[in-house]
């Protein structure tokens, strides 16, 4: 199970509160979270990335585990710990934009 | 017994504010998306319940929100603006030739018949139409490719189409207006269209008579008498008599012709109001004195209403979208300002009084007049 966090204004959106958790199937990437996350809701498409899988939002950012993996190929799995759960999928409205 | 509801978008949320037929007590619901810009929200003519909204931010882009029981709940609906075909370039700033790219969504307008059609005017200027209430926008590609349009500039907004009228009497008759490049027209619902600028006389550009380049800052009609179209420009006041194939300018005695918004009483085609501002520098009324201009003669001579207005140390804004009429038999006139006022006139702007005063910024204000 996938933990991911949305930023404020996206949880709203999305109308959930909390942690969203997503089964990903093999291989964890930032690409097949993301698309997990649109297919679940589909009122975020265009919100985070651009639509179809396009690029990251200039003002949206991606962290797990104390690193931030905005510019880290989508295709790259992601960190052990957010694959099992132990850690969240963060995503981040950046300290611009608002 | 009748009421109106007044849509209001603001930099932070919108909001709805709701009355009987008396316009005296206000109900106020909001923020609706809380920390979203919220730059326009319009009703369907053809059904009340039905609620668009263009919702952004700087952050996540554009969604549009879309209400099937006038405004109580919302759903996202779809948000995909691709212009069609290579988008190719228009002018920049320092002259350069800039790729088309979509910003946001700056104005949408409800068909006058169905409820399920929706036009967007969008940031870069394009227009979109949607056919399923939103879930999905195809480009109408004609008027962004018009033979002028890799010469079209922005305004210090954007180049937002920001003005998208309806004719009610000759169907697929279209209007739309960009800043900066102008008035245009479609005779056949959006699949040619042309520039309707002639007349109108702009200083900043080089060629003050150009066929495009003017900064039109709003269009308004009465769905009566379509072909008579009204103009708030950057700098003037105009009026065409023959659906803007030529323009006279009308500010006759205004104390500025600069101003964003227009529009027209709902039962007397030839009121209309205005609200003068300073100056293209200057984005506040003059003299620090908030002061609806009327005209009842379709132009050239303006009254000034300011009963319940600041007559003092009032520098506030009225944006292009932020002003509308209601059709009560006793025309109601709204607008909002940058200081977060919603005014509302029940009497045809003879006096005034805030519906709320601390809103964010007012982007947007139409009015609904329900049964």
């Amino acid at each position: 199970m996938i933990r991911v966090v949305l930023p404020a204004h996206l949880r709203a959106l999305a109308h959930v509160s909390g942690e969203v958790r997503l089964e990903v199937a093999a291989p964890v990437t930032q690409r097949t979270v993301l698309d997990a996350l649109e297919a679940r809701y589909p009122m975020l498409r265009g919100t985070i990335r651009g639509h179809d899988g396009g690029p990251r939002r200039a003002f949206m950012r991606f962290f797990a585990c104390e690193r931030d993996l905005s510019h880290e190929p989508p295709d790259d799995p992601l960190p052990a710990p957010v694959a099992s759960g132990a850690e969240p999928y963060l995503i981040v409205g950046a300290m611009a934009g608002g | 017994m009748s009421g109106v509801r007044v849509l209001v978008g603001t930099r932070k949320g919108a909001f709805v504010l709701s009355s009987d037929g008396a316009r005296q007590q206000w109900e106020v619901s909001g923020p609706h998306f809380a920390g979203w810009e919220i730059y326009h929200v319009k009703g369907s003519p053809a059904d009340p319940d039905r609620l668009y909204a263009s919702q952004s931010s700087g952050w996540s882009g554009q969604v549009i929100q879309r209400s099937d029981d006038g405004g109580a709940t919302w759903s996202a609906v779809g948000n995909q603006f691709a212009y069609q075909g290579t988008p190719g370039t228009h002018q920049w700033y320092d002259g350069t030739p800039h790729p088309w790219e979509f910003e946001r969504v700056w104005h949408l307008e409800p068909s006058l018949h169905d409820p399920d059609v929706v036009y967007a005017g969008v940031e870069d200027a394009g227009l979109f139409r949607s056919d399923d209430g939103g879930q999905s926008w195809q480009e109408l590609p004609a008027l962004r490719g018009h033979k002028s349009g890799p010469s079209w500039q922005p305004g210090a907004g954007g180049m937002c189409l920001h003005t998208i009228l309806l004719d009610p009497i000759q169907r697929g008759r279209m209007f739309a207006a960009i800043s900066a490049a102008g008035a245009f027209r479609s005779d056949d619902a959006g699949q040619t269209w042309r520039p309707i600028n002639q007349g109108l006389q702009s200083e900043g550009i080089p060629d003050p008579d150009a066929e495009v380049g003017h900064c039109v800052h709003r269009l308004a009609m009465h769905p009566s008498r379509p072909e008579v179209l009204f103009m708030q420009k950057h700098w003037d006041v105009m009026r065409s008599d023959n659906g803007g194939e030529s323009w006279r300018e009308v500010s006759g005695n205004l104390p500025s012709d600069f101003g964003f918004p227009i529009d027209v009483h709902a039962h007397e085609p030839d009121t209309i109001y205005v609200v003068p501002i300073t100056s293209d520098a200057e984005h506040f009324p003059p003299d620090g004195r908030l002061r609806v201009y009327r005209s009842r003669t379709g132009g050239d001579d303006w009254e000034p209403l300011t009963a319940g207005l600041p007559q003092q140390h009032c520098y506030v804004n009225v944006l292009r979208d932020a002003m509308a009429v209601d059709a009560l038999d006793s025309c109601g006139v709204y607008f909002g300002t940058t200081g977060g006022q919603v005014y509302a006139s029940a009497d045809a702007g003879d006096s005034w009084a805030p519906i709320v005063r601390d809103l964010p910024a007012v982007l947007s204000v139409e009015v609904q007049t329900l049964p």
